[in-house]
């Protein structure tokens, strides 16, 4: 117990001293967060336009595709928050850093998260906001406990689904040394196509991101409860259930640890 | 001519050595094509009149985007130029006796070209043999297909122009990152890298089209399907070329500006 508020503790002195570190270039700051913000708000003026043209896509609406992206949207800039450092870990293993790391007496997980909080990506996190709370507005959801209880554990479940498949990108750097394009897919890919609720992607996509990778569970199942389309209770539930995709994630870095070999000089 | 040629050359061949990066290029884009398909499927479901082309258009477009990535995407810009501009190595390149616009210029055609060839064979042979109309069909006609050559050209120019463009508005900016963030979020959205510029609104999209973005991506993979009228072709045509002279002698110009009051930095 004394162990892990220890580690809390530092974990947020890390934080800490990353913003610290970052507000020495206030300029920079600023105009990054607004990129951030400007990026994806010209995914926002796509969906905008598309229902200009059209008024549902798999029966969805224009306000409750917003809500979908919104939230998806809020859980990935959390984890890019939180688990940049896992996003970036390629250089570390790269330049040998990671040698350091292992020689002192923390968790290395914990090391790595710390070594970068990314507090740019605020300015996506207000553009998620912003379409969130219009989302909330345009829609006729009638919220209940259960239903604003479902959007904290959409959040939970959709920052830990994302940060494993950060954990899962940064562990097979052990074994290619380098950032793998390909897993662009999986993060990138999840937060561009996961503005449309899962289901427009057809039957067999919908069985993946459910088994698989669990998007589903975290986007999809979720939404339909707070749309009121579904009413069973166990759907509050599932996004948390999202969270066992943390642990082949972590198993894979364990595995890729122990085949560390150092590359730096 | 004869040196910026060997640049070209020399540029080319090198491009062409990064093959295993190019294979998880491939993948990555082959698969964006798929969801990118997958979306505009579950839109053509609900509302197939709204649709502004075939769906076969639609594919192919998308399929030809994925393939010519290359070529077109202005986030594929070169960091060691702006790194030269921002450390200050920059020096050695103006000591050569070289006009540095047609060197960028010679360069960066020549990175994105070996960068495409390498990667749209597999992409658009897979996607010959997805079912119609997922798949790419065959373009409209041979004609469309010559102009379809020819229109890919003018519009990589074009996008490199707007790049070397970029690259010498970072002298006056010195981080240059602001300026590229905003630029490549600009092109994503005018270009039609994003929706195709027929999906726009009518008044919205004739406006869009007379753009310097639109002369990049939207024209050739637009003729390719055959959905635009000829009329509506050589307008497109026309406009290219007109910008792609605006733009370079914008660029060439500033270039000039630019190098007359340049300070460089670091040491």
């Amino acid at each position: 117990m004394k162990k892990l508020h220890q580690s809390i503790r530092l974990y947020f002195h890390y934080v800490s001293l990353n913003i610290r570190c970052m507000m020495q270039y206030k300029a920079s700051f600023f105009l990054t967060a607004l990129g951030q913000f400007l990026v994806s708000f010209t995914v926002f003026l796509g969906i905008f336009f598309m229902f200009q043209r059209f008024s549902m896509v798999e029966g969805f609406t224009y306000s409750e595709v917003l809500l979908c992206f919104g939230i998806m949207l809020m859980e990935f800039s959390l984890a890019e928050m939180f688990a940049r450092g896992f996003d970036m870990f390629h250089h570390m293993v790269k330049n040998g850093e990671f040698d350091r790391v292992l020689v002192r007496p923390q968790n290395e997980i914990l090391q790595v998260l710390g070594s970068k909080f990314e507090l740019t990506r605020i300015g996506r996190m207000a553009q998620a906001i912003v379409m969130f709370i219009y989302g909330i507005v345009k829609n006729e959801v009638a919220w209940s406990f259960s239903k604003v209880l479902t959007v904290i554990f959409m959040l939970i479940g959709g920052t830990a689904v994302f940060s494993a498949l950060f954990l899962i990108y940064a562990a097979l750097c052990f074994f290619t040394l380098d950032g793998l394009e390909f897993i662009n897919i999986f993060t990138d890919g999840a937060r561009e196509f996961g503005k449309y609720p899962v289901g427009v992607y057809g039957k067999e996509f919908l069985i993946f991101t459910t088994f698989f990778i669990p998007y589903a569970l975290i986007q999809y199942y979720p939404l339909l409860y707070i749309l009121g389309r579904r009413t069973e209770v166990f759907l509050v539930l599932l996004p948390l259930l999202a969270c066992w995709f943390l642990v082949p994630a972590l198993l894979l870095w364990r595995f890729g640890v122990r085949h560390y070999k150092s590359s730096g000089s | 001519m004869k040196k910026y040629l060997s640049f070209f050359r020399l540029r080319f061949l090198m491009g062409l050595q990064y093959r295993a990066a190019a294979l998880g290029g491939i993948a990555t884009q082959f698969a964006w094509g798929f969801m990118e398909i997958m979306i505009f499927r579950a839109f053509y479901r609900a509302d197939a009149a709204a649709f502004p082309m075939s769906f076969s258009a639609t594919a192919s477009y998308i399929w030809l985007q994925q393939a010519f990535l290359a070529l077109f995407a202005t986030w594929m810009m070169e960091k060691e130029i702006f790194d030269a501009i921002v450390n200050g190595n920059i020096v050695y390149e103006l000591c050569r006796p070289i006009s540095i616009y047609n060197m960028w210029f010679s360069r960066s055609m020549a990175n994105r070209l070996s960068r495409a060839v390498l990667r749209c064979f597999p992409i658009l042979a897979f996607a010959v043999f997805i079912p119609k109309p997922y798949g790419i069909a065959l373009p409209a006609s041979l004609w469309h297909f010559v102009l379809f050559l020819l229109t890919l050209l003018l519009g990589l120019a074009m996008t490199v122009s707007l790049c070397v463009l970029v690259y010498i508005l970072a002298f006056f900016t010195i981080s240059p990152q602001g300026l590229q963030m905003i630029f490549i979020t600009m092109t994503d959205f005018f270009a039609g890298a994003l929706i195709p510029l027929p999906f726009f609104p009518e008044k919205m999209q004739r406006f869009m089209e007379l753009l310097p973005f639109a002369a990049m991506q939207n024209v050739p993979l637009r003729i390719y399907g055959g959905s635009m009228t000829r009329f509506e072709i050589q307008k497109a045509v026309l406009l290219q070329i007109f910008w792609l002279l605006v733009i370079t002698a914008a660029g060439k110009l500033l270039c000039k500006l630019a190098l007359k009051r340049v300070v460089v930095q670091g040491g």
